[in-house]
């Protein structure tokens, strides 16, 4: 089975002689035409798009309800939202943001971005990977839908048992919610093993472990994460639903369950959770510099060490979430411990960094803005991160606003931050089109400027004892001032993703051409059109440095791949020489069916539980058919 | 009694109304004072390696600071800076341990026990005694000697709460099917707002409390004083307002010492007139905001376990009175 794929020199002439190849691979890797074709969709670049653009109107929705929350706040004994409400939208608000926009949105960039920075095809498994989206999709259409019949989950994104119980919460709320996990989590794993053997398996030839780029390293070590981090929620998940529905007592103190039970094991999920927000975010800060000050990044294998540093140090810290609640001394010190050295990787990345700008002469566009942005948020984020490690400290902040302060610091500035960088860096690639400086530097300054006005305050309201969560607070407390500041800047970043959504609407009209390699970047993503081929490259590149794009002699080429099969060149993990190929399958519908079936088993489960069954049994003919429809073109 | 009760009441004023800041102004414990040393030496030493930082990132980006440097320069600018990240980190740690011993001291054989327990959406407050019966049962209101260490052993019959008075501790959280422990030594007279801080539903915003510090001779008083049966009605109207209490729903959920009334539910009102606030130091004591709160609870803390009560405004004033007798 095996192809030896030879090496050739540099390309000199990349015109006509490939247009042979060029024809016979649109042919091959053609997607299925028509609106119903959208349902067959298995290329990673499509599913990617649609897993950004979603998370991104979910990002939408979870605004608006952050800013319904500031608009009840803005004043004491604010009467524009009840408790049961305003219970139910900061509930949303923090499960929309955590599940379905800050985890979703990074899958989206990893799963566009990998394949094409390693140089290959698609991911290995791109059926299975459909399925994943379509999960995530049916997770957010079924909490919305509990939401706007006013029944929405209203225990908080923690869900803290008892609360969370049947008792303190009747209804199909708190059932959806859990349901919702589930669906999460399926679609975050389905990801995490595409693209984790994308990056091991698929890389190309010459892409040896040392020459990865940053940013798949970064994708690479949060797939490992979630690899170890979803199974925690998933328990914790599954037990709230069999105890809410099958009568079970994993969290009932009164028959020997345990109400501590859930908290060890939604924070031994929800801590690595951050990083796994977190580390792409880094990795896309480190493509960013590298393109904006055409060099390398400073520190290549201490920059990778941090990345997997920080992905251990997180799973060893999940118990400074839960310092109150009464742990041996002995237990709380190495909890303190661990919080703080999770410190030192982060700043190892954060002065290569430094060092790389170092008498750089940057170019000062949109992205390297926001670049500068999450220097300045991000490190407000972990100093403050530091105090709350501290148990003693954190037993008076804990649970005020200065902890609401601390991890939009942290998650706003270092995620949103970066991801909006990342999203005018890499725009041009996916669509082809370069967004608008003028508007882009706007959108960077209000949102700066507006995301420190909502939530430096709230340091200083949590130094004042306002506790979080509360849809209220008496006039006579001296919080107004601030509270009233913080819906001020609300508003403020309101209008700054605003102006990022014209800008992607001027854009995609009347935008400048952006050309392969608009910002002269180092990687493989830049190295084919704008917007790619559904078959990414015409020829899969052979790498010889750790910056492809930018060795004199140009990028060499694999040849003699044939192209009248969907065929991906396997390769070593270690030093990516080439070992075999591989076919793939292509479009199917399959994957929207079977995640249909099995889909509207789990929503109906939650009115009666033989909808599971009934979800399964259907499933089984088409999973029977997807079996045999394998080998399809 | 006439001798706490004025300046308590203005004590409570003062606390609900200053900011309850538990940062440098207003420790009133040992434990509370040694967590605002740690945290603002923490908060300078942390604000100064932000600084640092930033200041080194603008430098990197001037012209006139940033001279080229080779790779083995970079490299050793890296290593100081982490291990200098390193080091500070574990003086951190150190002084973060060494204060958590400190607030961590055991409380001695002296100490006061009260038990509380967090209920939905209020605080159940018991002094135990070696006879059962003579246990002191309060709502919302903590009162304790200056001077001695106080231990309260924390739990809960519904969900998870977390006790928060932020001049003399730190919070601890009060699980059900646990129990947890939190001990402070006041060390000053004076009242402190407290409250739940781990959300417990809807009405977690009003589930406040207040730490009366007492001189250890009013605290006796005190004591004494709430270990009696209720006052008996000295007049026909609070023999009605009594009757009314006792026919009404009311005697479902509270208890009244000293007459039929004993249910569990909600708080004690035995001595409901001697507490400085209601509705879980939402609202002062008063007959306005207690005559306000018997007829449509529901207005001031929505969702909460209070029915509304529909009554005739005679009933309703001797009602209110009789409460208001309960010294």
């Amino acid at each position: 089975m095996s192809t030896p794929a030879k090496k050739t020199p540099p390309e000199t002439d990349p015109g006509e002689p490939l247009a042979g190849e060029r024809a016979e691979l649109a042919k091959t890797w053609r997607k299925r035409s028509g609106s119903l074709g959208l349902l067959f969709s298995v290329d990673h670049k499509t599913i990617g798009k649609r897993y950004i653009i979603t998370a991104f109107v979910f990002f939408l929705v979870a605004g608006v309800e952050a800013a319904a929350m500031r608009l009840q706040l803005a004043r004491p004994e604010g009467r524009f939202l009840n408790p049961d409400v305003y219970a139910q939208v900061f509930t949303m608000h923090g499960t929309t943001m955590m599940f379905f926009f800050a985890v979703p949105v990074m899958l989206g960039m990893g799963l566009y971005l990998v394949p094409l920075m390693v140089g290959t095809r698609n991911v290995p498994f791109p059926r299975l990977n459909a399925v994943g989206y379509w999960f995530y999709l049916m997770g957010g259409v079924l909490l919305y839908g509990t939401f706007v019949m006013n029944r929405g989950p209203d225990a908080g994104w923690f869900a803290y048992v008892p609360l969370s119980g049947n008792a303190y919460s009747a209804g199909h709320g708190m059932d959806a919610w859990v349901q919702i996990i589930n669906f999460t989590e399926v679609s975050a794993l389905i990801v995490a093993g595409s693209l984790i053997v994308t990056v091991f398996k698929q890389r190309a030839p010459g892409m040896s472990l040392n020459r990865i780029p940053l940013f798949a390293w970064a994708i690479l070590v949060t797939m490992i994460m979630i690899v170890f981090a979803m199974p925690a929620v998933i328990f914790a998940a599954g037990s709230l639903n069999s105890d809410r529905s099958l009568g079970t007592h994993f969290f009932n103190p009164a028959e020997g369950g345990d109400a501590l039970l859930w908290q060890h094991a939604f924070w031994f999920f929800g801590h690595p959770e951050v990083y796994i927000i977190f580390l792409p975010a880094l990795g896309m800060i480190s493509a960013i510099i590298s393109a904006s000050t055409r060099r390398q990044i400073f520190g290549y294998t201490a920059m990778v060490l941090a990345l997997v540093a920080t992905a251990f140090l997180g799973f060893g810290l999940w118990v400074h979430h839960m310092f109150a609640t009464g742990l041996p001394q002995m237990g709380e010190a190495f909890f303190t411990a661990a919080s703080m050295m999770i410190a030192i990787p982060t700043g190892v990345q954060i002065f290569c960094w430094i060092a790389t700008l170092w008498g750089s002469r940057p170019r000062w566009d949109p992205p390297f803005l926001f670049v500068l942005g999450f220097f300045f948020t991000f490190l407000i984020g972990g100093l403050t991160g530091v105090m709350l490690a501290s148990v003693p400290v954190d037993l008076q902040l804990h649970d005020t606003f200065f902890v609401v302060a601390h991890f939009h610091y942290v998650l706003i500035g270092g995620a949103v931050f970066p991801l909006f960088g990342g999203i005018y860096h890499w725009f041009p690639k996916i669509m082809g089109r370069m967004l608008g400086r003028t508007l882009g530097i706007w959108n960077f300054a209000l949102l700066f400027v507006g995301f420190n006005l909502t939530f430096f305050p709230m340091h200083e309201l949590g130094f004042h004892g306002m506790p979080r969560r509360v849809y209220t607070y008496s006039p006579d407390r001296g919080w107004n001032g601030l509270n009233l500041a913080a819906s001020i800047g609300a508003a403020v970043m309101a209008v700054a993703v605003a102006l990022f959504l014209i800008n992607v609407v001027q854009s995609l009209r009347r935008g400048r051409r952006a050309g392969d390699n608009p910002w002269d970047a180092e990687s493989l993503e830049w190295a084919t059109s704008s917007p790619p081929p559904v078959y990414n490259f015409v020829r899969i590149p052979v790498v010889s440095s750790r910056s492809p794009l930018w060795e004199p002699g140009g990028l060499g080429a694999v040849t003699g791949m044939p192209t009248d099969k969907r065929l991906l060149l396997v390769t070593h993990p270690l030093d990516a020489e080439p070992s075999h190929r591989e076919e793939v399958p292509g479009p199917s519908v399959n994957p929207f069916l079977i995640s249909l079936t099995m889909g509207l088993g789990l929503i109906g489960s939650i009115f009666w539980l033989w909808w599971a069954v009934i979800g399964a049994v259907a499933s089984i003919p088409l999973a029977y058919l997807w079996y045999v429809t394998e080998e399809d073109p | 009694m006439r001798r706490i009760a004025p300046p308590l009441a203005l004590a409570t004023y003062a606390a609900l109304s200053s900011a309850c800041s538990y940062v440098a102004l207003d420790n009133a414990s040992p434990e509370a004072a040694a967590i605002t040393k740690l945290h603002w030496w923490m908060f300078w030493v942390l604000g100064a390696v932000g600084f640092l930082v930033m200041a080194a990132v603008a430098a990197a980006l001037s012209r006139r600071f940033a001279r080229p440097a080779d790779d083995r320069q970079r490299m050793r600018a890296v290593a100081v800076a982490t291990g200098v990240s390193v080091l500070l980190l574990l003086v951190l740690l150190v002084a973060s341990v060494v204060t958590g011993r400190e607030v961590a001291t055991p409380a001695g054989p002296d100490a006061l026990d009260i038990e509380i327990t967090g209920h939905q959406w209020w605080w159940e407050i018991r002094y135990p005694t070696a006879v059962p019966r003579d246990a002191v049962v309060t709502a919302n209101e903590i009162h304790v000697p200056v001077g001695r260490a106080a231990r309260l052993r924390l739990g809960s019959n519904d969900v998870i709460h977390s006790l928060w008075i932020p001049n003399v501790d730190g919070k601890r959280d009060l699980i059900p099917g646990r129990t947890n422990w939190l001990t402070f030594r006041p060390r000053r007279i004076g009242t402190f707002a407290g409250r739940c801080a781990e959300f417990c539903g809807y009405q977690h915003a009003k589930m406040g409390l207040l730490l009366v510090v007492q001189t250890p001779a009013d605290f006796a008083l005190w004591l004494a004083q709430q270990r009696q049966p209720s006052a008996e009605p000295a007049e026909a109207s609070l023999e009605h307002g009594r009757d009314v209490f006792l026919a009404g729903p009311c005697s479902a959920c509270h208890t009244i010492r000293g007459t039929p009334a004993f249910g569990h539910k909600a708080p004690d009102l035995t001595h409901l007139a001697s507490r400085a606030t209601i509705a879980a130091a939402t609202l002062p004591n008063t007959t306005g905001h207690l005559a306000g709160w018997v007829v449509d609870p529901q207005r001031i803390k929505p969702g909460n376990r209070m029915p509304p009560n529909v009554l005739p405004s005679g009933d309703l004033l001797d009602l209110v009175a009789y409460l208001r007798s309960l010294r």
